[in-house]
């Protein structure tokens, strides 16, 4: 064609489909897995290595015995072939899962643990009723009572204080606005501390109502981890936000805070902060000071997991342009506002993969427990191993406590991505 | 552009929307803005350009407080803005503010961008607030996209929504940041179409831009700013016709020469 002279096109060209061979299974191998020479070499060796390692480890599964009662007669059922001694997990999974908690209370912990997914459904889950919230809310102090039981006064009347200090908050609000807040937060802590023991030992004077105590010592395995986790999962997300806030604020005091709390509980191991909160509490504390020791834990794993939950955070709230910061602040919306409707929720998006990497290495976390004597699944396998019946049985015990950690985890990550897709607006 | 300000509706009135006297601001050391001094009767349409770096943006910036004077005045319909949050807060939601980037939020759809305000500052009630949302994005005529996301639309798309959010607060002053400077010169026309059909309403608005045209069309004054301060200011005919200081001329003959 020449290329000088005028052109004027007289028909658009509608929409074509792509040659043959360039879409479909036959394109999707090609382009995959034999795109190259280099690319074919290495699939065929992958498959190899795969193929070996399934061959090693199948007969082992395959081969499992599932019942004998110790590790002696496994041996002599497998007669030298290789297998897994699985009746080890069938002989002491409700340790794996309970540890040493009273087998007759074991539907406390399960029932405790069904209704913590009645109560995760509604704050995870779009779907869900939203006035199940209602349940979440309560869920804790519930949890409270049936994982340790006692009276039930204790837990409700703890609960009571929320009620308590909001009630303060508008008694002072209508007075003095500015000091609402510090008021209701010391109306709260004045009444756990002064009030709700006493009430709660009244009341169950008049009207006794409880479960049989459990002591903190009985506690053990998954649930001790699920304990743990969850409580330092819920709680640090929030303090880790204020602190990310903190942290980014122009008022000196709270940025120094902020900044001298998340960079000192950094700069330490987690396994100090436990050894505090396991030694060094109970010297601070006056004698006699009966302050549970998986609560100390709690606390610890969750100042800890807090801290670096602000990091991540404070990157999200980086990443977010300025002109959205001034978009809010242009419309008259005041800082809290702006901050729940708008920043946040952009920040938080951002954050979610940095945020379920903090969960998920919390929740795996919670092992290092065994090193101030509390019995997480990965204690407990030591002391299966203290049974003659089962000495020496290392890798079935192991490959059970991993798989279900796993499980957990890989449960996290798939939810994260779930809401990741579901919050995506930018189209991108 | 023969349809200048003739509309009986384009008045100006005695009334002073905005004060601005002896005002300076400095960027660190930098003094990007010097002893500004600027008087806006209510329904006054002023265009505001000069060279990059001049300091037109910071000005109207700091009009609504995103950027903070260190000396001088600045009334905003009788409030002075000072470090008291509560002014900050009354003229933020009496002045609307459209960026050279939309600043829509993300997250959130059309409709909720343009309600978003009005019921959390406003406190008006959610229904009250949407139909107020869809009375606006039909003047800007995208009611059809409301429940779509930002992202789905186009630039000029998504600057006609920023505007019809300001609008729903009911502000009494608009402030312009360069509206059209991100947009593709198809899509420039239908945004300033908008802004123009708002000036006919007697908003007053103070408008960063190069859109000469639109200046010619609308403004009843161009206020031309160089190295932080104001080296002139004229009715638009006067000034594009017959400009006086040599800096307004090489601006000019810059901009309109090709």
């Amino acid at each position: 064609m020449d290329r000088t002279a005028p052109f004027v096109r007289t028909a658009m060209i509608p929409q074509a489909p792509p040659p043959r061979g360039e879409t479909g299974l036959v394109h999707w191998v090609r382009a995959n897995l034999f795109a190259t020479p280099l690319d074919a070499v290495l699939t065929v060796l992958s498959v190899v290595v795969v193929w070996q390692i399934a061959a090693g480890i199948g007969p082992w599964f395959l081969n499992a015995v599932w019942n004998a009662s110790s590790l002696a007669q496994c041996r002599e059922i497998l007669a030298g072939e290789p297998g897994a001694c699985l009746a080890v997990i069938r002989d002491r999974w409700h340790q794996l899962l309970f540890g040493f908690y009273p087998s007759e209370f074991y539907w406390r912990p399960t029932l405790a643990l069904i209704l913590m997914l009645v109560a995760l459904a509604p704050i995870l889950f779009a779907g869900a009723p939203r006035r199940l919230l209602w349940f979440s809310a309560v869920y804790p102090a519930l949890a409270y009572w049936l994982l340790w039981g006692g009276t039930i006064w204790f837990p409700a009347l703890a609960l009571a204080g929320f009620a308590v200090g909001y009630g303060a908050f508008r008694a002072v609000h209508a007075a003095v606005p500015l000091i609402a807040v510090p008021a209701a937060a010391l109306a709260t802590v004045l009444w756990w501390v002064f009030l709700t023991g006493p009430l709660s030992e009244a009341l169950h004077a008049i009207l006794p109502v409880g479960l049989t105590f459990v002591r903190s010592d009985s506690f053990g395995g998954f649930m001790l981890s699920t304990i743990i986790g969850v409580t330092g999962i819920a709680l640090s997300l929030p303090i880790g936000i204020l602190l990310a806030l903190g942290r980014k604020s122009d008022m000196l005091l709270i940025k120094t805070i902020s900044v001298g709390f998340i960079e000192f509980i950094r700069g330490v191991p987690l396994i100090t902060l436990l050894f505090t909160a396991s030694l060094l509490l109970n010297y601070f504390l006056p004698p006699g000071t009966n302050f549970d020791i998986v609560l100390r834990v709690v606390i610890m794993v969750t100042l800890f997991a807090a801290a670096y939950m602000a990091e991540v955070i404070r990157g999200g709230l980086a990443a977010l342009p300025r002109g959205q910061y001034e978009a809010a602040d242009s419309l008259g919306l005041d800082y809290w506002r702006s901050m729940r409707l708008i920043i946040l929720p952009q920040a938080l998006k951002i954050s979610i993969p940095g945020i379920v990497n903090n969960f998920i290495g919390l929740f795996k976390d919670t092992t290092l427990v065994v090193f101030i004597g509390l019995l997480d699944p990965l204690g407990l396998t030591t002391a299966i191993r203290a049974d003659s019946a089962w000495n020496g049985i290392f890798w079935e015990l192991y490959i059970f406590v991993g798989a279900c950690f796993f499980i957990f985890c890989f449960g996290m990550s798939r939810y994260s991505m779930h809401l990741e897709a579901r919050l995506k607006t930018d189209h991108r | 552009m023969t349809q200048s300000a003739g509309d009986a509706q384009m008045a100006v009135t005695d009334e002073v929307a905005i004060e601005i006297r002896g005002m300076n601001k400095w960027f660190g050391s930098f003094h990007v803005l010097r002893d500004i001094d600027m008087t806006v009767n209510r329904g006054e349409r002023i265009v505001i350009c000069g060279p990059s770096g001049s300091g037109k943006s910071t000005l109207i910036r700091c009009i609504n407080r995103l950027e903070e004077h260190q000396s001088g005045r600045i009334v905003v319909d009788g409030t002075e803005l000072t470090s008291d949050l509560k002014n900050i807060d009354k003229v933020r939601s009496e002045v609307g503010m459209v960026f050279q980037h939309f600043n829509l939020f993300p997250h959130l759809t059309i409709l909720e961008n343009c309600t978003l305000a009005p019921i959390w500052v406003r406190k008006t009630p959610k229904k009250e607030a949407e139909e107020i949302a869809m009375h606006f994005l039909s003047k800007v005529k995208i009611p059809e996209q409301a429940l779509k996301y930002p992202g789905q639309l186009s630039g000029g798309q998504q600057q006609r929504v920023a505007i019809a959010r300001s609008l729903c607060m009911k502000p009494r002053i608009m402030l312009f940041d360069e509206p059209t400077s991100a947009l593709d010169p198809e899509m420039i026309k239908e945004v300033l179409d908008t802004m123009i059909e708002l000036a006919r309403e007697g908003m007053t608005m103070l408008v960063v831009t190069h859109e000469m045209g639109f200046a010619q069309a609308v403004a009843n004054r161009v206020v031309f700013m160089d190295q932080g301060q104001i080296v002139e200011e004229n009715e638009p005919r006067a000034f594009f016709n017959n400009p006086q200081s040599d800096r307004t001329k090489l601006f000019l003959s810059q901009i309109l020469g090709h």
